[in-house]
């Protein structure tokens, strides 16, 4: 599945199925801080994310 | 998952709560929250006219939003602060938000109504670029109240702002801050009355309180703010968080419960030394305020490249 990460922004390839806890930790990535969109709809933790799947990984923290 | 309301499909799983909601659910649950906090800490009244400190993230347009549900007059007032394409991009998220809304926002650029930017005033006054910034807002959104007649000034600090300032102030002591932090400072004068109504709302949730609703806000990070420390702590109590759901909210109001009492005195005897600054009038406790000597460096100084500014930025100011 195509995966957009942001800040900065970048795409990488990850293989499915996967739970959206499962990607975030692959990733290195603290589930407090992050927001996963796949397919352009809010998906929780336990979603299984395909192969055909578009997912958006966002940074929910700001520095201001 | 299912939502623990009504046992539909969720779409966030909020640790903190040990819970999961669906769209329905959530917003009745940020609702709450922030209704909550206006309450609690008594930040507003029928009738007060509120000027909403709007930045184009996902903070401020969340809580514009939540004020104008829950039945408030809210305008929204938004600072251009010159940081190249970044400001730009911020003030089309704004707009377009106020616009789709037929909502009013009013636009203070500081390079075309001060002669000065965000950048130019890091360079000028050697201060770091978050605490040239965060003295600007503060002064322009005081004065912007003021004379706009607005009886309060409401801004997007959520509770991992809070809790991470908090936890900066602490590793350090600095007693002075600890006393300020509070979520509401009432009016004096030359000081609008300031609340923070997003207090009990972390910023995940705020961030899905925007993709839920169809509020578009800049992702992207401030420039200037890359690496500064705020983000460190914020990246530490995260950390915490993840092992130990619920954390950065007991750490932070139970601080507000318990030890901001404490501090309370000391703070006010401060206050109450303040003079007025012989240029603008606002409360100070110089012969000219802060925001005075930094709009003169400023304006002085020739215009300083954001990307100029944004390599050296490796630390945040303390608020």
């Amino acid at each position: 599945m195509r995966v957009l990460l942001r800040n900065p922004r970048r795409e990488v390839e990850m293989k499915g199925p996967t739970p959206v806890s499962a990607l975030l930790a692959r990733l290195d990535l603290n589930r407090e801080s992050h927001l996963v969109i796949a397919n352009g709809v809010l998906v929780p933790g336990d979603a299984v994310l395909n192969d055909a799947d578009v997912v958006e990984i966002r940074p929910v923290i700001s520095g201001g | 998952m299912k939502c623990r309301v009504c046992r539909g499909p969720a779409v966030i799983d909020l640790p903190r709560h040990n819970a999961n909601f669906c769209p329905e659910h959530f917003f009745q649950l940020c609702r709450r929250q922030v209704e909550r906090a206006i309450k609690d800490f008594t930040m507003l009244e029928p009738g007060d006219r509120v000027l909403v400190a709007v930045s184009g993230g996902k903070d401020s347009l969340a809580l514009w939003d939540l004020l104008v549900e829950l039945g408030y007059e809210a305008d929204g007032l938004y600072i251009g602060l010159g940081i190249g394409e970044y400001s730009d991009e911020s003030l089309g998220y704004c707009q377009r938000f106020a616009d789709e809304r037929s909502l009013s926002l009013k636009v203070i650029s500081l390079r075309s109504d001060l002669g000065y930017d965000i950048p130019t005033a890091a360079a000028a006054t050697r201060r770091v670029p978050c605490s040239a910034c965060g003295l600007t807002k503060r002064h322009l959104f005081d004065s912007a109240a003021l004379e706009g007649g607005y009886s309060v000034v409401a801004t997007g600090h959520n509770l991992d702002d809070e809790a991470a300032v908090l936890f900066g102030n602490t590793l350090r002591w600095d007693i002075e801050y600890l006393a300020r932090q509070l979520p509401v400072l009432p009016a004096r004068p030359g000081f609008p009355k300031k609340v923070k109504p997003l207090v009990r709302l972390t910023e995940r949730e705020t961030a899905a309180w925007c993709i839920l609703r169809n509020i578009d806000y800049i992702v992207e990070e401030c420039p200037m703010a890359a690496g500064n420390r705020h983000l460190g702590y914020k990246a530490a109590l995260n950390a915490i968080e993840d092992q130990s759901p619920g954390t950065k909210a007991s750490f932070y109001l139970n601080f507000i419960e318990r030890m901001s009492p404490i501090l309370a005195n000391g703070d006010l005897a401060e206050r109450e030394g303040l003079g007025s600054c012989t240029r603008c009038g606002s409360p100070t406790p110089s012969e000219v305020c802060a925001f005075c000597v930094l709009v003169e460096k400023s304006t002085r100084h020739e215009p300083v490249p954001v990307e100029f500014i944004a390599r050296r930025a490796g630390s945040g100011g303390r608020r």
